[in-house]
């Protein structure tokens, strides 16, 4: 897109004003001429296109920046039988209620076939999103501005140069005149003037930008003949300085990424192996069904998501207990009907409730077919929080490391403070003591069954939002559980909480050299060496009890 | 799904066919129908068996062919690769087909190869594939790479100005084999090895946020950066998904993808997908009478008008519209003689074009790159200038780039123009 023809800082301020102070008359030609331009954008190739944005932009016609939105949204059409162009209000719907470009007053619907929409490419989205960017960056909304002169600041030219220099002094909010004035220092770099340029450098050095980067990296290259590009010793140096300090934090930043997507996925392991660490761990059965659990509370996601249409974030938060209750009262069902009676023969337990997850497998199957559903995603968590240009953290995660670690200490809470988390450990400690004492072991084993369930049903909850909800969800979850429980040692919570967090940090800390696959397949030879020396894991049980386990 | 645990339904499906079978016998031509209709691969290929399904059923209503109506001969190979082989074998062997339509994975099509060969039948292939193999007994209506990858690749380099490339792929042969042949054709393009990422992941992977942040930080160098991504099935839904969370949109790195058409979006948040690119023969968003009248027709056979149609289903059309023309020229549903009169048949596509047999038993495609839409249809963005005519076997592969196959004059599908050798299935 050429922009040289931009005509300057005062016509921006007339598009800012919106054209307003024009005489009525000259205002009525004006309408003539966008009408027209606009049409040219019925079937102009892609190039075109952006030429008449550009147009459209220069002509500080009033519809303008709700044409190039609507265009931007997919939401500009021309009438197939008279080729008028209008906006339609949404681009969902039929049929579509459309808006008339020029007045921006409503003008009707029309169906959807007779109507044709207008195209885009990422090239042109990118050019008309730029030219958006332009007015916005004197939006009274702060954050609005923020992104403007973020995108800005990706293709900047004189014009652009010339708006930030012009906002600079009116901006009030700290962080949108900080990238203005990483803008222009970008700018002057180009200046003639060597102490300009060093100036710039010592703004740009505050920035932690790939792209200032970048373009300092520039500066201390070398020509295709062998000169330097920038002339100035000092300002060589200085751009090596300052490119070597924003390496040293981006490397910084890129560090803590890595830990952060470490215990991300630590703390998915831990989600899905602490049901287990109950199920296996306390009461000592192989539920080779626990995947299966997970895939029922991830099921039970998309049939709330089903019944609260248009309340996603609120139906994950009534998911959380819907898929405990569920997966719960499955588990108790299991423990009741099959469980109960293969006590002490792990053997037959394995093969029992391999065959109930191989029935619960089929179930889905049966009911939602063998097609993925798709769990929508709220928007609190979609996105990433930006901490600063070096470093951000994508929020789907973030809620999950959270989630786990209240999930770990409502258990802890459960287990240490109340009657039944008191007669749970008496029973896994002692049996025969504890019946004796008076304690239904029976009721207890079912209700400890149930509470390992149904956490298996919550990490299910967590697991629709990263991955597809299908039949198979549970089976490419199951081993990775099992390796946690046994890593962390039987038996023991806090064991699965520093297990499962170790293997997601070395396995993130291994994938970028090693790639996927194979940081998985060191993780499982590290794990099988470790339990060669320590085959009670990281925390045996100590004391009378364990030794029956 | 093992082998011999063959589900019941498809015992009384095959015996109920076969005893219709008996009764008509001389009065039909029977059709195989090899899809799987259950396990990993029922999502994709079970709309294949429909759509032939749906032709038979408008050829019948034409009168049949020949004078005599078509049957199908529906059976399921249940995603399981030997099995693929042992149903082709009972097609052919047992219920005589005339032709059989199927496969969708490579793997499926390599066990089935043997058993058309030594029972001399003949099979329409009607996915896209990484190209070299050419066989006398199997028609190609999908697209070779340079029929998708290669031209999506140049669509990149030249409209869009990509200098930098992460090839990004599931682990098995067609990703293995397609980035392969698209890094040597970047390299002899003069891609520096540093411009060029490769990875791949399992089957099914989610845990992408890692690799998203490494293709974000490839990305970053200042030159632009596009992701080629041969990452197949449910694995895509959390990697568009991570690139959304990670803020990478179209507009800074574009994902061209060879896998993901209409179906694979059906039910997936499309929003911040758009702007990302797929490479196909075939859109159904593309505005043609014969598109228009096909979809509409698709939805009155499966009773669904949201169903969408895809570009497997277009090549399942073309091939059993040219098996049709083949064998009203030969005047006979004898395997020779129709592969003998199918190089040079003709016939019109769904976008307005026209799918010639070639003598290497590849189809001419016309080229199609299109940007993902919110609504998950595709905004067709660049389009051959004519049809491309499919290549067997690459020519920048260093193994391939001398082998030419070649039906009609040499009758060697692997035919060395150095040595002047053929090798592999040679006939005569």
């Amino acid at each position: 897109m050429k922009r040289s023809a931009w005509g300057g800082p005062w016509l921006v301020l007339l598009l800012a004003l919106g054209g307003a102070v024009l005489p009525v008359r000259a205002q009525s030609q004006k309408d003539a001429a966008f009408l027209t331009t606009l049409g040219q954008l019925r079937d102009a190739s892609y190039d075109d296109k952006q030429a008449i944005v550009e147009k459209l932009s220069q002509s500080g016609h009033p519809g303008v920046r709700a044409v190039l939105q609507a265009l931007l949204d997919e939401r500009l059409y021309y009438r197939n039988s008279d080729q008028r162009i209008f906006i339609a209000k949404s681009a969902e719907g039929d049929p579509l209620k459309l808006v008339d470009p020029l007045t921006l007053k409503d003008a009707g619907s029309a169906s959807a076939d007779s109507m044709t929409q207008i195209g885009t490419n990422n090239a042109l989205r990118h050019s008309v999103r730029l030219t958006l960017a332009r007015y916005s960056l004197s939006s009274p909304d702060a954050a609005v501005r923020l992104d403007a002169a973020r995108e800005i600041l990706t293709s900047l030219d004189d014009a652009t140069i010339a708006l930030l220099r012009e906002r600079l002094p009116l901006e009030k909010n700290a962080a949108v005149k900080k990238e203005i004035a990483t803008g222009i220092a970008l700018a002057d770099l180009d200046s003639t003037d060597a102490s300009a340029r060093l100036n710039a450098i010592a703004t740009l050095k505050e920035s932690l930008s790939q792209d200032v980067r970048n373009r300092l990296e520039q500066l201390t290259g070398k020509n295709s003949d062998g000169s330097f590009t920038e002339p100035d010793e000092r300002v060589r140096r200085a751009a090596a300085a300052a490119m070597q300090t924003i390496d040293g934090w981006r490397t910084f930043y890129a560090d803590i990424q890595i830990l952060f997507f470490g215990l991300s996925l630590g703390s998915v392991l831990v989600l899905i192996a602490t049901g287990l660490a109950i199920t296996f761990g306390v009461m000592g059965v192989i539920n080779m069904a626990h995947g299966e659990l997970m895939m029922l509370g991830a099921y039970t996601t998309y049939v709330v998501q089903m019944i609260m249409p248009g309340h996603i974030a609120l139906s994950i938060l009534v998911s959380i207990p819907a898929a405990f209750i569920v997966s719960g009262l499955a588990g108790v069902a299991m423990e009741r009907t099959i469980i109960q009676y293969l006590y002490g023969r792990p053997l037959e337990t394995l093969l029992a409730t391999f065959g109930v997850s191989l029935i619960l497998q089929q179930g889905v199957r049966s009911i939602f077919t063998a097609l993925n559903r798709s769990v929508q995603t709220p928007d609190f968590m979609s996105g990433s929080l930006r901490l600063n240009d070096a470093l951000e953290i994508t929020y789907n995660r973030l809620y999950i490391v959270i989630f786990t670690l209240l999930v770990f200490a409502l258990l802890l809470l459960i287990l240490k403070r109340t009657r039944i988390g008191l007669d749970i450990r008496a029973v896994s400690q002692n049996r025969a003591m504890a019946k004796a004492m008076g304690i239904r072991t029976e009721w207890v084993d079912a209700m400890t069954f149930g509470l390992g369930s149904g956490i298996a049903g919550v990490a299910g909850v967590a697991l629709s939002q990263l991955t597809n909800v299908g039949p198979n969800l549970g089976q490419s979850y199951i081993i990775d559980s099992f390796m946690v429980v046994v890593f962390g040692g039987v038996g023991n919570l806090w064991g699965s909480l520093v297990g499962g967090m170790s293997m997601g940090v070395v396995n993130q800390l291994l994938e970028p050299y090693a790639g996927a696959v194979l940081a998985k397949i060191l993780v499982l030879v590290a794990l099988i060496l470790f339990i060669q020396a320590r085959p009670r894991g990281l925390f045996p049980q100590v004391g009378r009890g364990a030794e029956d386990k | 799904m093992k082998p011999t645990g063959r589900p019941m339904t498809t015992w009384l499906l095959t015996a109920g066919l076969v005893f219709s079978a008996a009764a008509s016998a001389q009065n039909t031509i029977k059709v195989g129908v090899l899809h799987s209709l259950s396990g990993t691969m029922a999502i994709s290929e079970t709309t294949l068996k429909d759509t032939i399904l749906m032709m038979i059923d408008q050829q019948n209503k034409k009168g049949g062919l020949l004078g005599k109506k078509l049957e199908a001969v529906v059976v399921d190979p249940a995603s399981n690769w030997p099995l693929f082989a042992e149903k082709a074998s009972e097609l052919l062997e047992k219920d005589k087909v005339a032709v059989v339509f199927g496969c969708w994975t490579s793997v499926s099509r390599k066990s089935v190869l043997p058993v058309f060969e030594k029972d001399d039948g003949l099979l329409f292939y009607p996915v896209q594939y990484e190209g070299e193999e050419s066989s006398r007994n199997v028609i190609y209506t999908g697209a070779a790479p340079n029929q998708q990858a290669i031209p999506a690749v140049d669509y990149l380099m030249k409209e869009v100005g990509v200098k930098r490339w992460v090839l990004e792929g599931t682990d098995y042969v067609y990703p293995r084999t397609t980035n392969k042949i698209l890094e040597a054709y970047l390299r002899a393009k003069g891609v520096k090895p540093e411009d060029i990422s490769i990875n791949y992941t399992p089957f099914g992977y989610s845990n992408w946020q890692a690799r998203v942040a490494e293709i974000k930080k490839f990305g970053s160098a200042g030159k632009k950066t596009a992701v080629v991504s041969t990452i197949n099935g449910d694995a895509n839904v959390p990697f568009y998904k991570e690139l959304a969370n990670q803020k990478i949109s179209a507009e800074n790195i574009p994902v061209v993808a060879f896998s993901v058409g209409e179906e694979e979006l059906s039910g997936v948040d499309t929003k911040p997908l758009v702007g990302h690119l797929a490479a196909w023969n075939y859109f159904e968003s593309i505005n043609t009478p014969a598109n228009k009248a096909f979809i509409d027709q698709w939805h009155a056979f499966i009773k669904n008008p949201k169903r969408t149609t895809n570009d497997p289903m277009e090549a399942s059309y073309i091939g059993f519209n040219l098996w049709v023309k083949a064998v009203q020229k030969a005047g006979t549903t004898q395997t020779d003689k129709v592969i003998a009169a199918l190089p040079g048949l003709s016939t019109p596509n769904l976008t307005g074009g026209t799918a010639t047999v070639l003598p290497n038993h590849h189809i001419t495609k016309p080229v199609y790159i299109g940007e993902v839409k919110a609504d998950g249809q595709f905004n067709v963005v660049w389009k051959s200038p004519g049809e491309v005519p499919g290549d067997a076997w690459s020519d920048y592969l260093p193994g391939s780039k001398d082998i030419e196959a070649d039906w009609v004059t040499l009758h060697c599908g692997n035919y060395n123009k150095v040595t002047k050798k053929c090798s592999g299935q040679n006939y005569k």
